[in-house]
C-alpha cells in the first residue's frame, strides 16, 4: 500500500515510516507569526526560556493592522520589534515595501517550499501547500511552546483526494471551484484531514490559483491542503528558496484515501458563499440583484496580480456604483500592478487602493461595515461580525464576480459584463 | 477531576468570530478581560450570566474558523467547566487543551441534554450525568492530553517538563 503526501512528509520529518492515526513529534522548518508575535512573545516569556530554539526558523510579518490604527496596535508592534532585536530574528518584515499579507510574503519570498513542515499562528497557513509544503495553523500558546522547544506534535492525518479536470469557462476561476467544493462537503467536510489536489486542471493552474485553493482548506476543516510540486513550483523557487532542506514529495499512486472527490471545471460556474457561513454556497445566478454597499478585492485568498487583473478586465473603461476597496496582497504585487497599468484601470473605475495588508478582512480597519450593510468580498470568511459589525452581511466571491457586482451596485454575473 | 454546572446550548458550526470577535484580537489583551466578550455575537447574555463551572453543549464543528486562541481563553476567563460537542474544529480543540479547557466529544449527550439543565462531568470515569438521571459515557481523554489538562495548560506543562517549576 502506498503512502499519502502527509504520511511521506511527516515520515521524512521524523525519520521513520509513519501512517495515518499515529502521533508524531517533529521540528518545523519555519514558524510564521504576524501581529500576534507580540502576545506569543509574552507567553514565551511566561514559559521561562530565555532564547528561542533557533531564531533562523522564525519568520515575523506584520500585516493584520498596519500601519497601526490605534495606540494599542502600535504598542503591539513595538513589542514585536523589541523581541526581534532581543532574539536576533533575521526574517522580519516590518511595515516596509518588502512586506504584505503574511501568507503572500511567505510564498513570494521563498519560504514555502516542497516537503517542508511549516506552522503558523494563523489558520490560513495551509496556503503554503500550493508549493508542496505541509503547512498548518496553530494557536498562540502552541507557537510559544514551539519557539521554546523546537518541537510540535501532530496526529498523522487521514487524507482526502480531490481530482480536478477540464478547463475553466469564461468568467470562472479557482475561487468559484473552491466555493463550490466548500458548499458540497461543508465547513467540517475535511475535518482533521490532509486535502490533496490532483489532476490535469491543477497542473494547468497558475501558482496563484493553487494558493487560492489551498488557502481555503481550513474553511473545510482541513489540517493542511496541498498541490503537486511540479515544474511551475520548481521554476518559481529557483534562486528564491530560503532553505536547502526542501525536497519534492508527493503521494504514491496507490495511496489510501479516506474520501475521494472528482470535479470537472466545465461544470463550475460563478458562485458565492452567502452570509453567514463559508459553506452557504449558491450559484451567482440565484443571488443576482442582491443590493450591495461595498465591494472588497484583496486578502491572502485573492489579492494577487492575477486577481487584480481579472477585476481590471471587468472594470476597464467603466465606473463602479459602490465604494470598492482594493488591497494588493503585497507591495511586490502592487508594483507589478502599477507597471502593468492595472492600478490605473482600477483608479479610473473609481476604486480606492489601500496599503498591502489584511485590511478589513477580520474587522480591524480600512473598510468596516455599518449595521445593515452588505459587502461582496474576495476574502475567506463571511461569519457574522467578521468585518467589524454583527448586523452586516458578507458574500464571498471571485475577483471577477466582485468587480461585476461593484459596477452594478448589486450582485452580478461576471459573464454578463465580460465581452 | 469533576465539573458541575448549568448547560448553555448552541447549534452546529459555531465559529471563532462569534465566540471572540476579530476586532478585539489586538485591543483586548488581558486574559481576565476576554471573558467579557465571550460569545458576544452569538449570545450576548452568556458573558453576563455564565457562572464558574457552567458547560457549553453544542453541535458539530464547534470553534471552526480562525486559529485565534482567545476563542478558548475567553471561556477559561469565565471559568467555563468544559465544552461538550458533537465534534470540534481541530485548531480550537488544540487551543482549548493548551488553555486547560476540557473538550469532550459526545454526540449522544448533545442530542439529549437541554439548555438550562444541571450536569456533572466526571473525567476519571468518562461520564456525563444530568440532574434528570441520564448518563453518557465518553472516550477517555488521551494520556498526553490529560497531562496538559492536569497541569492547567501547555505553559505549565512545558515548564514542568523543562524543570522550570
Amino acid at each position: 500500500m502506498g503512502k499519502t503526501f502527509a504520511e511521506k512528509v511527516l515520515g521524512k520529518a521524523t525519520g521513520n515510516e509513519v501512517s495515518a492515526g499515529q502521533i508524531v513529534t517533529v521540528e518545523p522548518h519555519f514558524c510564521m507569526s504576524h501581529d500576534n508575535a507580540a502576545p506569543i512573545s509574552k507567553i514565551f516569556r511566561d514559559i521561562g526560556v530565555n532564547k528561542v530554539w533557533d531564531s533562523s526558523k522564525l519568520v515575523f510579518i506584520l500585516d493584520h493592522a498596519i500601519p497601526a490604527p490605534t495606540d494599542k496596535h502600535a504598542q503591539n508592534h513595538k513589542v514585536i520589534r523589541e523581541f526581534v532585536k532581543d532574539q536576533g530574528i533575521e526574517h522580519f518584515y516590518d511595515i516596509m515595501s518588502n512586506g504584505g499579507v503574511c501568507h503572500q510574503v511567505m510564498c513570494e519570498k521563498g519560504y514555502a517550499l516542497p516537503g517542508l513542515v511549516m506552522v503558523g499562528s494563523d489558520s490560513h497557513t495551509c496556503t503554503y501547500g500550493a508549493f508542496g509544503a505541509f503547512s498548518t495553523g496553530i494557536g498562540r500558546t502552541e507557537m510559544a511552546a514551539t519557539w521554546a522547544t523546537g518541537k510540535i506534535w501532530f496526529k498523522v492525518p487521514d487524507s482526502m483526494k480531490i481530482s480536478v479536470n477540464g478547463t475553466f469557462s469564461r468568467g470562472v476561476s479557482a475561487k468559484d471551484l473552491i466555493l463550490r467544493i466548500m458548499g458540497d462537503i461543508q465547513s467540517d467536510g475535511a475535518d482533521y484531514m490532509s486535502v490533496e489536489f490532483h489532476g490535469k486542471a491543477i497542473a494547468d493552474m497558475s501558482l496563484g490559483s493553487r494558493m487560492t485553493l489551498c488557502n481555503l482548506g481550513i474553511e473545510m476543516g482541513a489540517k493542511n491542503a496541498v498541490c503537486p510540486p511540479d515544474d511551475k513550483v520548481l521554476n518559481f523557487i529557483k534562486d528564491k528558496a530560503k532553505s536547502d532542506k526542501w525536497e519534492s514529495i508527493w503521494a504514491d499512486e496507490d495511496a489510501c484515501y479516506e474520501k475521494a472527490l472528482e470535479y470537472d471545471l466545465a461544470n463550475i460556474e460563478p458562485g458565492v458563499a452567502k452570509p453567514h457561513t463559508v459553506d452557504n454556497y449558491s450559484p451567482v445566478t440565484e443571488v443576482k440583484g442582491t443590493s450591495i454597499d461595498q465591494a472588497f478585492i484583496g486578502t491572502c485568498t485573492n489579492g494577487r496580480l492575477q486577481d487584480l487583473e481579472e477585476a481590471a478586465k471587468v472594470l476597464s473603461g467603466k465606473r463602479v456604483a459602490v465604494r470598492t476597496i482594493v488591497i494588493p496582497a503585497s507591495w511586490e504585487i502592487y508594483r507589478k500592478a502599477m507597471s502593468k497599468g492595472v492600478i490605473d484601470i482600477l483608479l479610473d473605475a473609481g476604486c480606492v487602493l489601500a496599503n498591502p495588508g489584511c485590511g478589513p478582512c477580520m474587522g480591524n480597519h480600512e473598510g468596516i461595515l455599518a449595521p445593515g450593510e452588505t459587502c461582496i468580498s474576495t476574502a475567506n470568511r463571511n461569519f457574522k461580525g467578521r468585518m467589524g459589525n454583527k448586523e452586516s452581511f458578507i458574500y464571498l466571491a471571485s475577483p471577477a464576480t466582485v468587480a461585476a457586482s461593484a459596477l452594478k451596485g448589486e450582485i452580478a454575473d461576471p459573464r454578463e459584463v465580460l465581452v | 477531576m469533576k465539573v458541575k454546572g448549568k448547560v448553555w446550548k448552541y447549534g452546529d458550526d459555531v465559529n471563532t468570530d462569534v465566540i471572540f470577535p476579530g476586532k478585539y484580537t489586538y485591543t483586548v489583551l488581558d486574559p481576565a478581560e476576554m471573558g467579557k466578550y465571550a460569545l458576544e455575537d452569538l449570545d450576548p447574555e452568556f458573558a453576563r450570566k455564565a457562572q464558574p463551572g457552567d458547560v457549553i453543549v453544542a453541535g458539530k464543528n464547534w470553534g471552526c474558523g480562525s486559529s485565534r486562541e482567545q476563542a478558548a481563553t475567553c471561556l477559561t476567563s469565565l471559568k467555563v467547566g468544559a465544552v461538550v460537542a458533537k465534534s470540534f474544529a481541530r485548531i480550537f480543540y488544540r487551543n482549548a487543551i493548551n488553555q486547560g479547557l476540557p473538550v469532550i466529544q459526545s454526540p449522544a449527550a448533545v442530542d439529549s441534554i437541554e439548555a438550562g439543565e444541571q450536569i456533572e462531568i466526571d473525567f476519571e470515569n468518562g461520564l456525563i450525568r444530568t440532574d434528570q438521571g441520564k448518563e453518557f459515557a465518553f472516550a477517555p481523554i488521551p494520556e498526553y492530553v490529560r497531562g496538559i489538562l492536569q497541569d492547567g495548560g501547555l505553559v505549565e506543562h512545558i515548564r514542568k517538563s523543562l524543570g522550570l517549576e
